[in-house]
């Protein structure tokens, strides 16, 4: 079997396989052009007759419940990455696949972490056939190197789960690690030792997988509340000594940047912002966890306390800043993704109005709707954009895929797009030509600033418009791509292949672009 | 082997800057080991600019080894120039385009509120100083250089003037004491430095050494646009002689503060209240005044508390300052937004330039206000109050349409 087949060119002009691990795919087609057909994705119909009366769902071990779930070659396995860099299961799930034989099984995790690079020896020996999901780091460098044995597939949060509702990815068996659970299997996030706030990335995994674990090792007697994931969906639960490490489950990217030239970014975004109209009372929106983003927040917030006026809704990765603004008075609701703190965890126990999402309400595409698109502004990074506005969010310049996509491509359909960025690291301008890999389409993009100015994405004749006459240092992205050449010098071209080792979803399960393998 | 030498920083924190090891050699022609972060992208340009450095010095065989934490074309240049001088004997100098942005001059009474010191020999701090808008950069080649790193720093900041944008800010350059400093002025003089900041000055006639080199490479290299000075008393002796110092020469633009190395000098120790430098910042402010030239405070060194600096911003102002250095960026602001006139002054300046506009229209050699006379200078100060506010977004360019509404 080729590892993919029948390359065509996309809506935006990339060449991408139609086949690719024996599976046929969509190419591209615009946003909004796909139209899905037929009806989703159907699990088996259990019967309460296998499942014990009282609840009691406990097998002794990881390695009994993944033999009972029927553990064997080629199926497919999911996780979630609530746990950020403290997930201690994901390994263990597949330590005991080898050490049971087990080969060729497809790793369905919403977000891969450093913490799971020990799963590189299961990938060279087959263990792992490939990883559909964010690869990170160690991961990503292995997979753009080739080594990998199938073809990767990204895709949004929104998207993953879009996949898994519309049947495209079957997932065998889904194994929920859970801060606490009862005996029946409903598990929440907010509480025990390795509370990480909610699972709502485990919530289509529990919703459509053929078997569903869950682990925890803060077993409660029932009923575990909140039950943020249903019992009722689970086949067999366990206890274990240690679920996650709490020091690592806490994200590292959750302070104020102190650099001065990310601050001036984010006040300039904020000014932007303002100037636009953006900021006004009811407003909502998304400012991830980042340095800048988090900043951006702030700069926000002190606008809302001096008018003495309030937000309706922070879409989050919650932590400390937007909860300080909950309780304070200046928002009505975060709605909240992931927790990236002990107070963002803390707020969602306590805050009535601090409420977790899913993929599902916030993000699913092939949905009557969702709430990103209703959001006024979302700020999100990127690593490369180009002339068109084409974001990349997954590769560098040098060609290495180093991130997932995250809610990136789910929140570009807000009200307004902006990308704060550097205009150059290191040495290695932001804005090129053709970005190295299309994660989002143009179209979608509105606003981007740097330290050096602000480009307004010319359909948004609009924002232009508003913008007249403003202060602000509004270039067009020609200039400030100039302008970054000028200081750095253009750039060489990276030495990419033409071997393509994964694939970009869109949030629609079509395929935006391909990464390709790196000759070193 | 030949003698080893090194230029420049590496190490974990370090970015945009590179470490050269060279060694001269016998044979084998140049041998260039690179070690980089943007070798893929950048590793052509690199290589090819090292050739370009070596040939110009006329070197045929070496080994260069290049740790490259993505350095910009100022850096690794003048690293390399920086290693093959510590080796070779010459007075060539690998001279970088000067980019046109940087040729503009400056004038002896613009404002300068805030000027933002920059260490000499760290050039990542450099590329980005500029946008944070503050009305001065300062190269530091003084304090914040090492003694054997002087010479490298001499060829970053050199560099930096002809390369590094500042977004219009007025480049200045702190020089070294005279009389070392004097050894400074060479790789300054020619690259559109607009000032110089000479330290621990304590007597006119430092500042006419610092004049007479300026002057002969000035004619050296056919040079015409203005160098300023300002001149930092920083001990007991510059304060008494500060007077002397001001009205020394027709380039001092300002005379500056530095108290660190003052309280030091008259024994005692710095204060947040200050009280111990009250003398000699009112005895500066004072020669500054009758020189009518600006007087300018010493920088505020917590970057963490705004509100202090707030404080001290408004207190120096009250003194009669007309500006102070700073650290870090963010203080640029608070600086500025304290320093500038406030709504009275807006309003008076609005008044005397109106008036001054009403004489024009109905021709009339007098201005005057009321019953007063004003006298030219006066409007013309009220004109950069304007000038300034309007600047600043104190007030819109139609300031007067609304002034006139409103009376």
């Amino acid at each position: 079997m080729k590892k993919y087949d029948k390359i065509v060119k996309n809506a935006v002009g990339r060449e991408v396989p139609t086949i690719i691990n024996g599976e046929k795919h969509v190419p591209f087609k615009g946003v909004g052009k796909f139209r899905p057909t037929g009806r989703k994705f159907a699990p088996k119909i259990p019967t309460c007759a296998d499942y014990p009366a009282d609840g009691n769902k406990l097998v002794p071990s990881l390695k009994e419940a993944l033999i009972k779930a029927g553990l064997k070659d080629g199926m497919t396995i999911s996780s979630h990455h609530h746990f950020r860099n403290g997930d201690l299961i994901a390994v263990q799930i597949f330590d005991i696949a080898k050490e049971l034989g087990i080969k060729n099984l497809r790793w369905y995790p919403s977000a891969s972490f450093p913490c799971q690079e020990a799963l590189i020896k299961y990938l060279e020996d087959g263990t792992i056939n490939r990883i559909e999901g964010s690869m990170n780091g160690a991961l990503g460098r292995f997979c753009s190197q080739g080594k990998m044995k199938g073809i990767g597939v990204l895709r949004s949060h929104g998207g993953r789960y879009t996949a898994v509702q519309d049947g495209d990815v079957q997932i065998d068996i889904a194994v929920i690690a859970a801060p606490t659970a009862d005996a029946f299997g409903n598990a929440n996030g907010v509480n025990g030792p390795a509370a990480c706030g909610l699972l709502g990335f485990a919530l289509a995994d529990s919703q459509y997988a053929d078997k569903v674990i869950v682990v925890t090792d803060n077993l409660v007697p029932f009923p575990c509340i909140p039950w943020q994931i249903h019992g009722n969906y689970v086949d067999y639960t366990v206890k274990v000594d240690v679920v996650g490490l709490p020091e690592k489950i806490i994200s590292g990217t959750t302070k104020i940047t102190k650099s001065p030239d990310r601050l001036l970014i984010a006040e300039l975004t904020a000014q932007f912002c303002d100037e636009a109209g953006i900021v006004k009372d009811g407003f909502s929106y998304q400012a991830g966890a980042g340095g800048t983003a988090l900043s951006i927040g702030n700069f926000f917030a002190d606008m809302l306390k001096e008018r003495k006026i309030k937000a309706r809704f922070i879409r989050a990765g919650s932590n400390m800043y937007p909860v300080k603004m909950l309780e304070e008075g200046y928002v009505d609701y975060i709605l909240d993704g992931q927790t990236f703190d002990l107070e963002g965890v803390r707020s969602m126990r306590e805050n009535p109005g601090h409420v977790n999402t899913s993929p599902f309400t916030s993000y699913n595409y092939h949905s009557k709707g969702n709430f990103a698109s209703m959001v006024d502004v979302v700020i999100l990074g990127a690593t490369e954009v180009d002339v068109s506005f084409n974001a990349n969010v997954v590769t560098h310049s040098d060609g290495y895929l180093l991130h997932g996509i995250g809610g990136w491509q789910n929140c570009l359909f807000s009200k307004c797009t902006i990308l704060p960025i550097p205009l150059f690291r290191d040495r290695i301008p932001i804005i090129k030509d053709e970005v190295t890999t299309i994660c989002g389409p143009g179209e979608l993009i509105d606003v981007i600033v740097t330290e050096r100015g602000i480009a307004i994405n010319p359909l948004r004749k609009d924002l232009i418009e508003k913008l007249k006459g403003s202060k602000l240092p509004i270039k067009t992205i020609e200039e400030l791509k100039d302008e970054a050449e000028k200081i750095c010098g253009k750039p060489g071209k990276p030495n990419i292949g033409s071997e393509i080792v994964a694939a970009i979803k869109w949030v629609d399960g079509t395929i935006i672009d391909v990464v390709r393998k790196v000759e070193e | 082997m030949g003698k080893i030498v090194t230029s420049g920083n590496k190490g974990k924190r370090v970015r945009s800057d590179c470490f050269i090891t060279l060694e001269l050699t016998e044979s084998d022609g140049i041998d260039i080991q690179l070690e980089s972060k943007v070798k893929v992208l950048f590793g052509d340009a690199i290589n090819k600019l090292l050739n370009k450095v070596l040939d110009f010095f006329e070197i045929k065989n070496a080994k260069l080894k290049i740790e490259d934490a993505g350095a910009l074309p100022f850096v690794i240049a003048a690293r390399a120039e920086a290693a093959i001088k510590k080796l070779i004997k010459t007075e060539k100098e690998f001279l970088l385009d000067m980019i046109d942005e940087n040729k503009y001059q400056t004038t002896k009474d613009r404002y300068r509120f805030s000027r933002l010191y920059l260490p000499g020999n760290s050039p990542s701090l450099m590329i980005n100083a500029g946008i944070h808008k503050p009305n001065g950069i300062i190269l530091d080649l003084e304090d914040s250089v090492s003694v054997n790193k002087k010479s490298e720093a001499q060829l970053i900041v050199r560099n930096a003037l002809r390369q590094v944008n500042f977004y219009g800010a007025e480049r200045m350059v702190r020089i070294n004491q005279i009389p070392l400093g004097l050894a400074d002025l060479n790789y300054l003089i020619p690259h559109h430095v607009n000032l110089l900041l000479v330290p621990k000055c304590e007597s006119a006639d430092q500042i006419h050494q610092v004049n007479k080199r300026i002057d002969e490479i000035k004619k050296q290299h056919g040079l015409e646009y203005p160098i300023w000075l300002m001149p930092i008393i920083e001990s007991a002796l510059g304060v008494i002689k500060s007077f002397e110092i001001a009205t020394s020469a027709d380039n001092i633009v300002s005379l500056a503060i530095g108290l660190e190395d003052y309280t030091a000098d008259i024994h005692t120790k710095r204060t947040n209240e200050a009280e111990e430098s009250f003398f000699a910042r009112s005895m500066l402010v004072n020669a500054a005044k009758a020189a009518n030239i600006q007087a300018i405070d010493s920088v505020f060194s917590d970057v963490g508390d705004m509100e202090a600096l707030k404080q001290n911003v408004l207190k120096s102002k009250s003194l009669g300052f007309d500006g102070m250095g700073c650290i870090h960026p963010r203080q640029i602001k608070v600086i500025h937004e304290n320093f500038a006139p406030d709504a009275a002054d807006i309003l008076k300046a609005k008044k005397i330039v109106n008036a001054f506009i009403i004489a024009e229209e109905q021709g009339l050699g007098v201005v005057s206000l009321g019953t007063k006379m004003i006298d030219p200078p006066v409007v013309k100060r009220a004109q950069t109050t304007i000038d300034l506010a309007i600047d600043m977004g104190f007030i819109s360019k139609n300031w007067r349409e609304e002034f006139l509404m409103e009376k």
